[in-house]
């Protein structure tokens, strides 16, 4: 029951938003995100992790076909879950700064999406599970088409019909499922599991899932909608499309594609890990020539994103809960960073390395903060990306030593990027831009000091986080390795 | 049954009223004789199966439903017509009496069980569309409509006529249930039964405009008044689709393997050409007739694999997609009045007058993006339960390639489709504010309404049927 309430509070926020005009919308939204988190909070306090599913509805929805209405949360959902409603209400906070026009759409929109991820992490049911997936797209592609660059349309035009591209041959994949599950037919995520497939149909089903949540986290060669996404969209899209939005293609991975392809991951597995690895590579050699900032976190992302697709791949213990604990990472860092660029470009016009330079005899805060978030990025121990990235690079090396020294240029190469970036925007001499360039206000202040905090806490502590997923990942390693 | 019998009292009463002074009563009046009749077939709801006229008409509750659309999509296109009444061209009363006919043609296609009053009802329904596609008669391109529509549906009915002759030569009989005697004797090779099944799905698949029949399709859609084409793109084509799967599944479901194999080559061919034309049309009527040609695809899609679940499948895309075109086409109404006349003294009904519609008309442009995503089939609108029930069938006969063809078709879609949101939302344009009739506001947020709602709990349909 807590977990509907969890769905509907965004939406309700949202309805809300949508219909009081004026400039009391924003703070509606921000205040139905922070009431979502509250609750977040109360599950994690109640939760179990040894407890499989729990919080737990079930409605009927398409009786004659068995499909209802049912969701609920393990280890796995619950991360993920506190994932969004954490981040929501800075990405909502990250826009005050700003003048959206129609800013009751805008900041309704926002909720919108946070209410259809939350029912991604949270359905059991596969039905239920595409039409949060779909429908998170919507509102998104909103965002990014209305408020977005001035080279907007074709850009979100190409996102939208490549990510549903994807997610139609998950459908396709789904339906097929669906009729393999014994007796009366069944869409419960867990009559998927163990159904004894071919190893035929397995490829095929596993190529389905690949592409629809390769495209969405997206793994090499996959992304070129990505980074152009990424640039043309306002700020708070931006940050919903990579802070939490690739998360359901990790998610998706993690709960549809492991445990029902296992025959499928021994046949393309490896293909799909050298892909992913690939991506790693590529991403990271691309943003070491970036002179847009965005672009430049964009093209990290994609390596750090290929980074989890490769642990994922890798399908072990190390892997596994190394992908879940930097989903969170991730998405609190690239949330952090793609808001500072916002910072920064919103008061020199520029985001042009170029261009820049300077900042930190200026803005000391600003650049305090920025070389926090920044060096979680970089995964410095006692940063929250470390974590991460050990375990990530431990669970490839376990399957294949060679992968594992390929993908493990990623923390040589994310320094120098990152250092690249901070060294030519903050450091270095003023230029004309910079030259009144003032520091953080109270607003950034709220947003950046606890994304900074959550950077170090995790770095520092992630036994926290990872205690929550470990039984669940274990559940998911269980029935990928049962014949 | 009862629907047929007042619908044909009522479309002469609404010509006794048109020859009174008393014009205003005609919409109102119009409107109350369709729900009179929606009432009046809800009476027989729950009977299971009957048999009326000497065995010529039946009703159940699939029949029921089905009929239940086109009722719906008639009242909603009637409540449409307010523009009429300021027209001193227009003949009203003539026209509402014509679309009631036609409503009773539709009826009787949907309800047969003898194809003597198969042809009847088509017959009914078709010359009444002929006429009025027509309607505009200083507009050449009405006329021209109206004179293809004819010419084509003529020689469909003939093809129709010659398929039923020969079915009667093999099976010795005009009824459904004979048919289906023969087709459980298994006919084996007998050409002439064979030739007769195949010239009768011809003579009907013209007439939901599945490719290679549907060459009339684009330019009627075109030159006939907006609010006839909504008329034709939802009534006739669900009562089309209706009489296919009357055909198919109480006829020659025992016989599924012979004739599946032309029926899914007829599909895919619909699926391809309605969908690669539709992203090169400029006009957005042209594209909408286009788009009725793909989603007649979608429902054959259920026709081919034809399982239990076809019906339901087939009565909510039908539902679905009927309330889709009907906004879609409301909105092309009200937006293509506003705009200036083009060159050639035609209304200008491409993309362009959609652009900004979102500033100054939010309404009009969430009716109109709610329409376009359900046409599309995008979640949390009906149209993606339509395809999902519609897919899930051909998933369950085994048809994994027709299955995934069709999805390749909805990304080629979204193409289309997105183009009006995109126009809507983010180009600027002129359009200033929209009046819209209230009765035409109610339709336009009804139809969005029901397809959202739909679209979050599919369950409502379903739990009805």
């Amino acid at each position: 029951m807590l977990t509907l309430i969890l769905i509907l509070i965004p939406l309700a926020a949202a309805l809300i938003t949508l219909l009081g005009k004026g400039s009391g919308a924003k703070l509606v939204a921000l205040g139905g995100s922070i009431a979502a988190l509250v609750v977040t909070l109360f599950i994690w306090q109640k939760f179990d992790p040894t407890g499989g599913t729990q919080f737990a509805f079930r409605y009927p929805w398409l009786e004659s076909l068995g499909i209802s209405f049912s969701g609920g949360i393990d280890g796995i959902s619950l991360l993920l879950v506190f994932l969004t409603t954490f981040l929501t209400p800075f990405i909502i906070l990250s826009g005050f700064g700003q003048q959206y026009k129609n800013e009751s759409t805008f900041y309704a929109l926002i909720l919108f999406m946070e209410s259809a991820l939350i029912g991604v992490f949270v359905a059991t049911d596969a039905f239920l599970f595409y039409l949060f997936f779909e429908a998170a797209l919507i509102p998104v592609y909103f965002l990014s088409a209305v408020w977005g660059g001035p080279n907007r349309r074709p850009v979100t035009f190409k996102f939208f019909v490549y990510t549903m591209f994807g997610s139609f041959f998950m459908l396709v994949a789904l339906i097929y499922l669906y009729f393999q599950t014994p007796g009366y037919h069944s869409s419960d995520i867990n009559a998927f599991y163990n159904l004894g497939l071919s190893t035929g149909a397995q490829s095929l089903v596993f190529l389905a899932f690949f592409l629809a949540f390769g495209i969405k986290m997206p793994i090499f060669p996959l992304h070129t909608w990505q980074p152009d996404t990424y640039v043309e969209s306002p700020t708070p899209a931006t940050m919903l499309l990579s802070g939490i939005m690739l998360k359901m293609g990790v998610y998706g991975m993690v709960r549809f594609l492991l445990p029902i392809t296992p025959l499928g991951l021994e046949k393309w597995g490896h293909l799909a890990i050298i892909l992913a690895v690939i991506g790693i590579v590529y991403g990271s050699v691309i943003a070491i020539q970036q002179r847009d900032m965005k672009r430049l976190i964009a093209y990290s992302s994609l390596a750090h994103v290929c980074l989890m697709g490769a642990g994922i791949f890798s399908a072990n213990t190390q892997g596994l809960q190394g992908a879940m604990i930097q989903s969170l990472s991730h998405g609190i860092n690239v949330v952090g960073l793609f808001f500072i660029i916002e910072i920064i470009q919103s008061r020199t016009q520029s985001r042009f390395l170029s261009e820049l330079g300077g900042i930190t005899q200026k803005a000391p805060q600003l650049s305090t903060l920025f070389m926090i978030i920044l060096l979680g990025s970089v995964a410095l121990p006692l940063t929250n990306g470390f974590v991460g990235e050990f375990l990530l690079l431990a669970g490839v090396f376990q399957y294949n030593n060679w992968l594992g020294a390929v993908a493990g240029l990623t923390i040589i190469l994310a320094a120098v990027y990152m250092l690249r970036l901070y060294q030519k925007a903050i450091f270095g001499q003023q230029s004309e831009l910079t030259t009144h360039f003032s520091d953080l206000n109270a607003t950034e202040r709220m947003v950046l000091v606890p994304l900074a905090l959550m950077v170090i806490w995790i770095g520092v502590y992630p036994n926290m986080f990872l205690k929550i997923t470990e039984p669940a990942v274990t559940h998911i390693l269980q029935v990928v390795s049962a014949p | 049954m009862y629907p047929i019998i007042l619908l044909s009292v009522f479309g002469i009463a609404t010509l006794f009223i048109g020859l009174s002074k008393s014009r205003n009563l005609l919409l109102p009046s119009a409107l109350l004789f369709i729900i009179l009749a929606f009432l009046s077939s809800v009476v027989d709801w729950g009977g299971g199966q009957a048999l009326y006229f000497f065995e010529m008409l039946r009703v159940n509750n699939n029949i029921i439903a089905f009929g239940f659309i086109v009722l719906l999509s008639a009242f909603m296109v009637v409540a449409m017509t307010g523009g009429f009444l300021d027209d001193e061209e227009a003949q009203p009363a003539e026209y509402f009496a014509l679309m009631l006919f036609s409503l009773v043609g539709a009826l009787v296609m949907i309800g047969f069980e003898n194809m003597i009053m198969f042809f009847l009802g088509l017959e009914i329904l078709s010359i009444a569309m002929y006429v009025l596609a027509g309607s505009e008669k200083r507009n050449l391109r009405s006329n021209e409509a109206s004179l293809k529509y004819f010419l084509m549906g003529a020689f469909a009915s003939g093809i129709l006529l010659f398929g039923i002759g020969l079915l009667y030569a093999a099976t010795g009989s005009f009824d459904l249930q004979g048919y289906k005697a023969y087709s459980l004797l298994n006919p084996g090779q007998n050409p002439m039964f064979h030739a007769g099944l195949i010239l009768l799905l011809v003579g009907m698949l013209f007439k939901i405009s599945a490719a290679p029949f549907h060459f009339w399709t684009p330019d009627v859609y075109d030159g006939s008044p907006t609010i006839f084409t909504t008329f034709m793109a939802t009534v006739v084509k669900t009562a089309g689709v209706a009489a296919i799967y009357r055909v198919l599944a109480e006829s020659f479901a025992p016989i599924h393997s012979q004739w599946w194999i032309i029926l899914a080559t007829i599909t895919i061919l619909t699926l391809l050409i309605g969908n690669i034309s539709a992203v090169y049309q400029s006009s957005f009527k042209r594209m909408l007739a286009y788009s009725a040609i793909s989603h007649a695809g979608y429902l054959l899609i259920a026709l081919t694999a034809l399982t239990e679940k076809s019906v339901t499948a087939i009565i909510f895309y039908s539902l679905a997609y009927s309330l889709a075109t009907i906004s879609a086409f409301g909105v092309l109404i009200l937006v293509s009045r506003v705009h200036p006349l083009t060159e050639d003294g035609q209304p200008n009904e491409s993309f362009e007058i959609f652009n900004g519609l979102a500033a100054k008309n939010p309404a009009l442009a969430f009716v109109l993006t709610v329409s376009m995503l359900s046409l599309a089939g995008i979640p949390l609108t009906a149209g993606f339960w339509g395809k999902f029930l519609v897919l899930s069938t051909a998933a369950e006969r085994g048809l994994y390639g027709l299955l995934v063809f069709a999805m390749l078709m909805a990304v080629i879609g979204l193409f289309y489709y997105l183009k009006v949101v995109i126009a809507v939302y983010t180009k600027e344009g002129e359009t200033g504010r929209i009046r819209v009739a209230p009765f035409f506001k109610i339709v336009l947020i009804a139809a969005a309404v029901a397809t959202i709602l739909f679209g979050l709990v599919p369950g409502l349909v379903e739990s009805v049927l």
